[in-house]
């Protein structure tokens, strides 16, 4: 289709302008993360690199970033094993209730994470607790999978779908057992899509904070909650800041990635990351 | 029914194929077994249950005195939250949150979807737009928290860019509120929108303007009509996160309160999780009534 000069003027500069709506605030924080004042000021008037320093070597940082990392991992593991199963179920098996299995997976993403957090807590703590087991790492790695299932489950799903089985059955047509055939064809088809899933699922976990508030025990801080702890607290800007500035430099990487591996970027819709 | 759709012609395994494999190969159901159980243990069981334990909490009350959970159904909680002038003010307020929200992120969604789809010819570009706007979903919330804190907190960003203009910006509160959660919130409308106008066939937006109808109004009477459902399926990624939140409100919100905080004070501040839980049927309400509305449009295959 063909726009007069004037629209392709006035759509580029919409297009920029949302840009600039969308990167400004980030760039501000990259920014500031070098501004040498104590307190909260803008323009910054001199620069330093002393608050990355300080949080670089912040034990409260430190703790918190390692807390995230395991939960992510403890996360990513179950959801690439249970979101990979039902991606397979759901693709190569015709059975009963097929449709709500698919919206089982999403629910805990569809609905509001202190829904979710409110109803593992109370889960938690009538059916764990009196079994001995106490609120912990553990309880937060159980609440992020719940919720990262989906996004593992979205991936493997597409590129099943989209490779389809004509492969398989020539690997089987040509004697490969059923393990043989999924070593063989399967999985290589399907790995990126589970490296993908595996990347977007711990993003989400690191991201979360609304179900890890009602499902860490105590003295488990995550590092979203670390900030958002600290953000109350007088004297921490900065070093929040330098935090928030490297979170973003090290999101973007893995993210990219993981777009890159996954089917188009309209794919990515529907992960449906809830904060 | 079960019925394998990957069933080879042939029969059974030939060669060398152990035991196990064959015997699995033979039976399709006692496969699909295997990879349901453990995912429908833990999403049944476990999310399903812990669901239907707080909604059932709801009917529950605490003791006044020692906060103990009292286990016999009462309608107490709802009636404290329907009779309660402060619940309906939130509630309210933070219904129009949620449409003011989705309004602005359609408003600057449909543009950027269009200039992406329809308007930029290189793919690389086209991609690279979406991409452009789908990364900063995984910036980290509480980042983008923290930058929308800087850009509105007094003496903020925003003051300094107006402050040339003799203006001051709303400082935090409603407005930043509202504005941060359609930051937040833009790329969920993006994605969906983006893609319902790749599926316009281009061919019938040159009809209607070979046949003379001007950009304007190719865009009402052609494409918006074309890519509504997309446009719902982005309002209910848009409503339903705004209604769950309470944390971008604690950031930038100043002394706003949203209906998430109600929930979250009922149960972390009060303790008492029969009232929070029974405030939680708000938002799951809203949505399955958003849901159930929005169905017909063929929204939800959009999502």
């Amino acid at each position: 289709m063909t726009f007069s000069n004037r629209t392709r003027w006035f759509l580029s500069v919409v297009t920029m302008l949302i840009l600039v709506y969308v990167y400004f605030p980030l760039l501000v924080v990259l920014v500031n993360s070098f501004n040498s004042s104590k307190v909260f000021s803008w323009p910054p008037t001199s620069f330093t690199t002393d608050w990355w320093v300080k949080a670089a070597t912040n034990d409260g940082v430190r703790a918190a970033v390692l807390t995230s990392v395991k939960a992510g991992l403890g996360a990513t593991f179950i959801a690439l094993l249970l979101g990979s199963m039902i991606a397979f179920a759901v693709s190569r098996y015709d059975f009963f209730g097929r449709e709500s299995v698919s919206f089982l997976v999403i629910l805990p993403i569809a609905l509001p994470g202190i829904i979710t957090g409110i109803a593992l807590n109370s889960a938690f703590r009538s059916v764990l607790v009196p079994l001995g087991v106490s609120f912990g790492l553990i309880t937060v790695v159980i609440g992020h999978a719940t919720f990262c299932i989906v996004v593992v489950f979205n991936n493997v799903l597409a590129r099943l779908r989209r490779t389809g089985t004509s492969l398989e059955e020539a690997a089987m047509d040509l004697g490969a057992g059923p393990f043989q055939t999924f070593r063989d064809i399967t999985f290589p088809a399907v790995r990126s899509a589970l490296v993908a899933g595996a990347l977007l699922a711990f993003a989400l976990s690191f991201d979360e904070i609304v179900v890890t508030t009602f499902t860490a025990g105590p003295g488990i801080e995550t590092l979203p909650q670390w900030i958002f702890n600290n953000l109350f607290r007088p004297n921490q800007g900065p070093i929040i800041n330098a935090v928030a500035a490297a979170l973003l430099i090290a999101f973007i990487a893995p993210v990219y990635l993981a777009m890159r591996m996954s089917d188009g970027p309209s794919r990515v819709a529907q992960v449906g990351a809830e904060p | 029914m079960v019925a394998p759709t990957t069933q080879p012609t042939t029969s059974a395994s030939r060669g060398r194929s152990s035991s196990v494999s064959s015997y699995l190969y033979r039976h399709p159901r006692l496969r699909l077994a295997g990879l349901l159980s453990a995912p429908m243990l833990w999403l049944v069981v476990l999310y399903l249950g812990s669901l239907t334990i707080m909604l059932v909490a709801a009917f529950w009350s605490t003791d006044s005195f020692t906060g103990a959970l009292v286990k016999k159904p009462t309608l107490s909680n709802f009636h404290t939250l329907l009779t309660g002038q402060v619940y309906w003010v939130v509630a309210l307020r933070t219904l129009g949150i949620a449409v003011l929200v989705t309004l602005i992120d359609l408003v600057l969604a449909i543009p950027l979807a269009f200039t992406a789809a329809k308007v930029v010819r290189s793919r690389r570009l086209r991609y690279a737009l979406v991409i452009a706007v789908t990364m900063p979903l995984w910036a980290g919330y509480l980042v983008k928290g923290y930058a929308m804190q800087t850009m509105f907190i007094n003496n903020g960003v925003i003051d300094w860019m107006l402050a040339p203009l003799g203006l001051k910006g709303p400082g935090l509160g409603l407005a930043a509120t509202i504005f941060s959660l359609a930051y937040l919130w833009l790329p969920y409308m993006v994605l969906p929108v983006y893609a319902g106008m790749e599926r316009v066939p281009s061919s019938l937006l040159e009809a209607s303007g070979d046949l003379g109808a001007s950009t304007s109004q190719t865009f009402r009477g052609v494409l918006l009509p074309m890519i509504f459902p997309a446009l719902i399926a982005g309002s209910i990624f848009t409503f339903s996160l705004t209604l769950g939140d309470y944390i971008m409100v604690k950031i930038v919100g100043g002394t706003t309160q949203m209906f998430a905080n109600i929930i979250y004070d009922s149960f972390g501040v009060a303790n008492n999780l029969p009232l929070a839980a029974a405030a939680a049927f708000f938002p799951i309400i809203v949505i399955i009534c958003y849901l159930l509305a929005v169905r017909r449009t063929g929204a939800l295959d959009n999502l």
